[in-house]
């Protein structure tokens, strides 16, 4: 075991961080759940099933237009209700009405890549490069498990208890042979997790410590031609769980975090759970973001709780309108990570903190030096990566290590930038631009 | 502010496509976004929350950091021109320093006008919105420019180098020479005769009424570096307009012939340090400047020679006078066209110390060599940068080659 020191990020502080040791209360089974495509990058979806039709859990909805073995299946039993569609006949969202427990059971005893596959549980894998779902034809040098979310108010896990460790360990072992190369393991310094059969490495420092690039960038960075799979703790409990149960549990616990969040809780929720169910009534004012304020999707409280996220934060949309003359603020509630304004000299830089929406800024030219690669633990110079993104400079891509690189990693950069530029729609609108190219 | 935010939004409409005010529309925005923090959010992807800084407030903070070199140097150009006229004595401070308000005054009304004009005019042709680029350059112009350069030359200089140096390259952030820089550059080399010599560093005549008086019979207008470039003899005695000798610590303080801006090397100081400690200069390139520039100083003085009457200061001097330390802290450190890689601004900015030195001591026809230092050190940043780049580029391909 490991430990890496990291020192470059930085953690938010935000108000509404959940306590450590809550327990989750459980939510019944609601009324509609859904599936959003767009939360599994690279999939196309074909759709398997239509409205009408009868599903259990685990049954698939759909697969993806170029692999045929990858498929997204129903985290309930009970009735497509509408396959939800917007422009160019886009599927926005699968919306079930749940009823019944009927769930497919698979049979332990496959090939574990089959029945990832066929469970529905390969398309929470991400691959780099390109952070989309994993290609199943391409056997992986490594494979990545973030055991923490270093990002504003996520929860941890602390302790894995018996069951939990067992689970691990089955899935550790079954991915350990889906590679020629290692099942790494990346934990926080206050975490006491050790898997037999995986190499466990500390990352100790401030966000993005917790991302699965940054963790691998420190271990084993990606080359050109490599692949290298990335999943949460989460998924390798999951997993663990197929193999041992043959079942697939679609339950997560959510933390429900954020300034205008109520009381900081934590749910025990079935994946794609309606907002409105988990939250309760809101603030009009507010923010609903499916995920942590950095890289999560802002969300109605009509919608569903976005499958690869454990947390929902509310923050405000404004909480100071027409705020008069702002960029000359001198009062320390002005809050801002850099020494430009007085939020440091009153010592409130890593205090908690109710910040809101706003871009608080016209979009400039990259102008400031090293607030990128300040916020990005990584091997890598960041402006010049991502002016040869904008390029759409192939060559120039490649050199830089384009293919280490998620747009998560960036989100950080994007809070910290002076310039507002919206670097993970840059990160992620060149990754999809190269994978067209090069695949 | 209630009131102010219900008249911007009764004029607002004038604004707007159609309006009779349309062609104003980025000067309205400007205005706009000046006075309210925008109420545009994040969108529903990409990051939430932003931090309270953007180019506004950075902008402004270099803004402060210049204030204090441009008080200091009102007060030095009212402080030469009462010694020049021999009232040093019998005048008030606060008389000196309007003296010297005053005579700055127009210089600076007319760098931002014809400045932010163009800018404002470049925004509305190409819709986008006013950048704040021009907020420090406009105030830099007045700084490096010298005090008796007519206004005219000084609106036909910043016109072109806003136009040329930077809007045909796509504004603020996108320049490759030093906007400022390049302003004086036109005016040293487009009207050399009213830029150098006696006449152009001390404000002679009065202003708005205020000092009038005739010159003392030992008047010299040369600046320190004016009478190195011209020293003829084994040994070098710097003077003041009035004739008596100034040392290190006049030079220091600033009350010497000089551009407004650069002659007090305290004032530039006090600025640094609100640079470095905002984090808004990188000391990685002011730094180095200073010890580039102490370098070179120590080596031509360590072999002085008559011929080049510059080996003759001492490396402390050197970096006193002239506009060495002005350079060093304000010019030298614009990210835009300075090196962007650690290593690159380590490079970037010795270069710049070791090169105005240089032509300071070896090149007779410019007595000062800070400006065209940074002008050369901005055409080969992104050369500098390219070389530390492919160090990284050459890492990650020997890394996969294993």
């Amino acid at each position: 075991m490991a430990t890496i020191k990291l020192k470059k990020g930085f953690d938010l502080p935000l108000e509404g961080q959940v306590a450590a040791d809550a327990q989750p209360v459980k939510v019944a089974v609601p009324s509609t759940v859904a599936i959003v495509p767009d939360d599994f990058t690279g999939i196309t979806p074909r759709m398997d099933v239509h409205a009408g039709d009868t599903v259990q859990a685990g049954q698939v909805l759909y697969h993806d237009k170029n692999h045929e073995s990858v498929k997204v299946t129903s985290p309930v039993s009970g009735v497509v209700k509408e396959v939800r569609r917007g422009e160019r006949r886009k599927i926005l969202a699968v919306i079930i009405e749940p009823n019944g427990e009927q769930r497919v059971t698979f049979d332990t005893k496959r090939n574990p890549l089959e029945l990832l596959l066929e469970s529905g549980l390969w398309v929470m894998l991400r691959q780099r490069p390109y952070d989309v779902v994993p290609n199943p034809d391409v056997r992986p040098r490594d494979i990545v498990v973030t055991a923490f979310d270093s990002a504003p108010l996520a929860r941890r896990l602390y302790k894995l208890d018996a069951e939990q460790a067992r689970r691990a360990e089955v899935a550790v072992k079954a991915l350990s042979g889906m590679t020629d190369g290692k099942v790494y393991i990346g934990v926080a310094p206050d975490q006491d997790i050790n898997v037999n059969g995986a190499e466990v490495n500390v990352f100790d420092g401030p966000h993005p410590a917790g991302n699965a690039g940054v963790q691998l960038a420190n271990i084993k960075p990606v080359n050109k031609g490599e692949t290298v799979w990335t999943l949460s703790l989460d998924t390798l409990l999951r997993i663990g769980g197929l193999l041992t149960t043959g079942t697939v549990d679609y339950r997560t616990t959510v933390a429900i975090t954020g300034p205008l969040c109520g009381e900081p809780r934590v749910a025990d929720a079935v994946i794609g759970t309606p907002i409105a169910d988990l939250l309760g009534d809101v603030d009009t004012n507010s923010r609903i973001i499916s995920g942590n304020v950095l890289t999560g999707v802002q969300v109605s409280a009509e919608e569903w709780l976005r499958a690869p996220y454990s947390q929902l934060t509310v923050i405000a949309e404004i909480a100071d309108r027409d705020e008069f003359m702002g960029w000359a603020a001198l009062k320390p509630s002005r809050y801002s990570i850099y020494r430009l304004f007085t939020t440091w000299l009153a010592g409130k830089r890593n205090k908690p903190v109710a910040l809101d929406a706003r871009i608080k800024g016209g979009e400039r030219a990259i102008v400031r030096l090293d607030e990128y690669d300040n916020m990005l633990p990584m091997d890598i110079y960041a402006e010049f990566l991502i002016k040869a993104i904008i390029a759409r400079d192939i060559e120039k891509m490649e050199q830089l290590g384009v293919y280490e690189i998620a747009p998560e990693d960036f989100a950080l950069a994007e809070y910290a930038d002076t310039s507002k530029l919206e670097l993970q729609r840059i990160v992620r609108e060149g990754l999809d631009y190269l994978r067209a190219e090069m695949e | 502010m209630k009131f102010l935010r219900k008249y911007m939004d009764k004029i607002k409409p004038h604004f707007e496509p159609g309006g009779k005010l349309e062609k104003l529309q980025s000067v309205y925005d400007g205005m706009e976004t000046f006075l309210f923090t925008p109420n545009t959010t994040a969108g529903p992807r990409g990051v939430h929350v932003h931090d309270g800084n953007d180019l506004k407030r950075t902008m402004i903070t270099v803004i402060v950091a210049l204030l204090p070199a441009l008080f200091m140097g009102m007060y030095n150009i009212g402080y030469q021109h009462y010694l020049a006229i021999g009232q040093l004595a019998e005048t008030g401070g606060w008389t000196i320093f309007l003296y010297g308000l005053l005579a700055m005054l127009p210089v600076i009304v007319v760098s931002y006008v014809v400045g932010l004009g163009i800018e404002f005019i470049g925004a509305q042709i190409h819709h986008k919105e006013i950048q704040e680029g021009f907020l420090v350059t406009g105030l830099l112009i007045p700084m490096i420019v010298p005090i008796n350069t007519p206004l005219w030359m000084t609106a036909v200089a910043t016109a072109f180098a806003v136009v040329f140096a930077k809007e045909v390259f796509g504004g603020t952030g996108m320049n490759i020479f030093n906007v400022a820089l390049i302003t004086r550059a036109v005016l040293f080399f487009g009207y050399p005769s009213k830029m150098s010599g006696d006449a152009a560093f001390v404000k002679v005549d009065d202003t708005f009424g205020i000092g009038g008086g005739s010159l003392t019979d030992t008047f010299s207008g040369a600046t320190p570096l004016g009478q190195v470039a011209t020293n003829v003899g084994d040994s070098l005695t710097l003077h003041d307009i009035a004739g008596n000798t100034i040392g290190t610590w006049d030079a220091f303080m600033g009350f010497i012939a000089g551009s407004p801006g650069e002659t007090s090397t305290l004032a530039i100081l006090v600025g640094a340090v609100i640079l470095l400690v905002t984090g808004v200069a990188s000391w990685r390139v002011m730094c180095s400047v200073f010890v580039g520039g102490l370098a070179m100083a120590s080596l031509v003085h360590a072999f002085p020679s008559t011929t080049y009457a510059a080996s003759l200061l001492s490396p402390c001097d050197q970096l006193c006078l002239g506009g060495f330390a002005f350079a060093a802290v304000f010019m030298a450190t614009d990210p835009v066209t300075g090196a962007r890689t650690h290593i690159g601004q380590y490079i970037y900015g010795f270069l710049i110390g070791v090169f105005t030195i240089l032509i300071r001591t070896f090149n007779g026809g410019y007595p000062e060599g800070a400006m065209l230092a940074i002008l050369l050190m901005n055409a080969f940043a992104p050369l500098i940068d390219h070389c530390v780049v492919s160090f990284n580029i050459k890492r990650r391909l020997a890394r996969a080659k294993q």
